[in-house]
């Protein structure tokens, strides 16, 4: 069973805001997940390549050209707020 | 008690691509902000990043000088957190398989030759910059972010904890800067930011196995930081080690102005990061093939070039160390001496005239007027007796502020050594004439008199007199008289 502490942990890290009856349900799904992973660990790995990739492919490479880029404003498009030309950020730590 | 300092060193390397590592915006400095950025280095929804070619033959280049093993087989992975520097909540890089491990760099201390091992080289992108509006991040009210820089392609060298002295780390900075320098990679310029290091530093009771428990300081971008760093971390950690107390896993920042580091955050587990496979991707395979041919595309790397001077070109250990640390000094140097021989004067001049003028214009060899072949000229001109030594200065330094020829500048100058007897016999006289205290003197056996009449000719010559000539002219009157 995944604890209350781990969850916060786990959520704190992901920058989630969780109420108390959000932490109960989260450690239950969270404890299944795992026991589900656990089930999964009995299958026999050796000899099996770890996966890196879902899909047949590799070394899918670009040549070093220069290509368009975007106007400050349509970057800046989307920012709740904005200086200078740069993104505004609330106080970080 | 007796402690044992242990370092090692991460320092990132940025690459010296046209184009950022995952997309085709421009890596080049000074835009106006957020003008080099496009939806993929933005990690806006829906976007695919697309592996740089240039980056992975640069990182193989670098391991490959490194003396590391190249993997066949790599791929990329994301590392979670946030802070507003990315702007994807995470950064793409490489976790458990990187492009290079298992290397080293060899370096020479008062101690001796050591070898200090590379744990690991892998690929990543560079984050964005911050602006913060405040004295610092801690009493800023917010801060402004650039995204220009996020995206920019970095290595990132990762040593064994090898070090044990401030000496040390300088040592294999030093060599690190002019490996990659030699390879071409990246500038590695540290007060510009493309080459930045984090020290972690630990430190344990002489004769004990186990590290102590380490701290690791952020993004030093001078090496005179850096050694003020490392010896400031000794003190401090001493201290708290010898009033019984227990060092912090921490990340600390160095505050160049006060001289102290500080604590910035505890420090995160790796598995605080959350790494992951990036499944937008795909792995990297390297083969044989072109390893080989990265390595033969390799120049000469600086241990090597080195031995060679001192072997080839005689020259003494310290003068070859000095010349083959920077890569555009050691090509300045075969430079002049593809037009002039004697090495040992070539040495000279650069490390006494050409260092000094570099260092107090504070500028780079790369931005210096004079050409190597202009420099040869002006050692044989004063190896032909043109000019004498201490005009040849003069003129070296016209040469550094205008770019022009020795010959050009003797000419308009009118600083051509006067070798002509009939001319210097008359100076002679004058001078001995004008001095009899000193001539009575050197008839009494003061030889100290004859360098300073040999003075005041060379005097009356503004320097341009030939002061072998002058010596033999000043002799031979003397003993006449």
């Amino acid at each position: 069973m995944i604890s209350k502490e781990v969850v916060e942990k786990v959520a704190k890290l992901s920058r989630l805001n969780l109420d108390e009856a959000e932490i109960a349900l989260y450690a239950e799904q969270l404890s299944q997940i795992l026991d589900t992973m656990e089930g999964l660990q009995q299958i026999d790995t050796d000899g099996v390549v770890p996966l890196a990739h879902v899909l047949p492919i590799e070394n899918v490479f670009r040549e070093d050209d220069v290509g368009q880029c975007f106007r400050q404003e349509e970057v800046l498009a989307n920012a709740p707020e904005q200086s200078d030309g740069m993104f505004q950020v609330p106080k970080i730590v | 008690m007796e402690y044992e300092v242990v370092i090692g060193c991460e320092v990132h390397v940025e690459l010296k691509t046209k184009t950022k590592i995952f997309c085709s915006c421009p890596t080049d400095f000074g835009g106006a902000p957020n003008t080099h950025v496009c939806p993929v280095c933005l990690g806006l929804p829906g976007t695919l990043p697309v592996l740089n070619k240039k980056v992975l033959e640069y990182a193989i280049k670098a391991g490959l000088a490194m003396n590391c093993e190249i993997a066949h087989f790599s791929k990329f992975d994301r590392k979670n957190y946030f802070y507003p520097d990315l702007t994807k909540a995470y950064q793409i890089s490489q976790f458990d398989l990187p492009i290079c491990k298992n290397g080293y760099i060899d370096i020479e201390t008062s101690q001796g030759a050591k070898r200090i091992g590379i744990t690991r080289i892998h690929m990543e992108e560079d984050a964005g910059k911050l602006v913060h509006q405040g004295a610092t991040i801690t009493t800023s009210a917010g801060s402004l972010a650039d995204y220009n820089r996020a995206g920019v392609p970095l290595i990132e060298i990762v040593s064994e904890p090898d070090m044990r002295s401030a000496e040390d780390v300088m040592a294999f900075l030093t060599n690190l800067k002019a490996i990659i320098e030699y390879t071409g990679v990246s500038d590695a310029r540290m007060e510009q930011g493309s080459l930045r290091c984090d020290v972690n530093l630990s430190l344990r009771p002489v004769g004990q196995e186990v590290f102590g428990t380490r701290a690791e300081i952020k993004n030093l971008n001078s090496f005179r930081a850096v050694e003020r760093v490392v010896k400031y971390e000794i003190e401090r950690q001493t201290e708290i080690l010898e009033a019984g107390g227990k060092v912090v896993q921490e990340t600390r920042t160095w505050d160049d102005g006060k001289g102290i580091t500080l604590s910035l955050r505890s420090k995160e587990d790796s598995d605080e990061y959350r790494y992951f496979p990036d499944p937008d991707l795909t792995p990297i395979i390297v083969t044989d093939a072109y390893i080989e041919e990265l390595r033969a595309s390799l120049p000469e790397m600086p241990q090597v070039k080195r031995q060679r001077m001192m072997e080839e070109d005689g020259l003494p250990a310290y003068d070859a160390g000095v010349i083959t640390a920077s890569k555009a000094l050691a090509d300045f140097y075969d430079g002049v001496h593809a037009h002039y021989n004697d090495t040992k004067k070539i040495s000279n001049w650069i490390m006494v005239e050409l260092l000094a003028k570099v260092n107090a214009e504070g500028i780079e060899l790369a931005d210096v007027k004079i050409r190597p072949e202009q420099m040869a000229a002006l050692l044989k001109l004063i190896d032909a007796g043109e000019i004498s030594g201490k005009i040849a200065k003069k003129v070296f330094g016209e040469m550094f502020a205008t770019g022009k020829d020795a010959e050009a500048i003797i000419k308009e100058q009118g600083l051509v050594q006067i070798s002509d007897e009939g001319a210097l016999k008359e100076m002679v006289a004058a001078v001995v004439e004008a001095n009899p205290k000193s001539v009575e003197d050197y008839k009494a056996g003061k030889k100290k008199a004859m360098g300073f009449l040999v003075g005041q000719i060379m005097k009356a010559s503004k320097g341009q007199a030939n002061p072998a000539v002058i010596n033999q002219l000043l002799t031979e009157k003397l003993d006449s008289m």
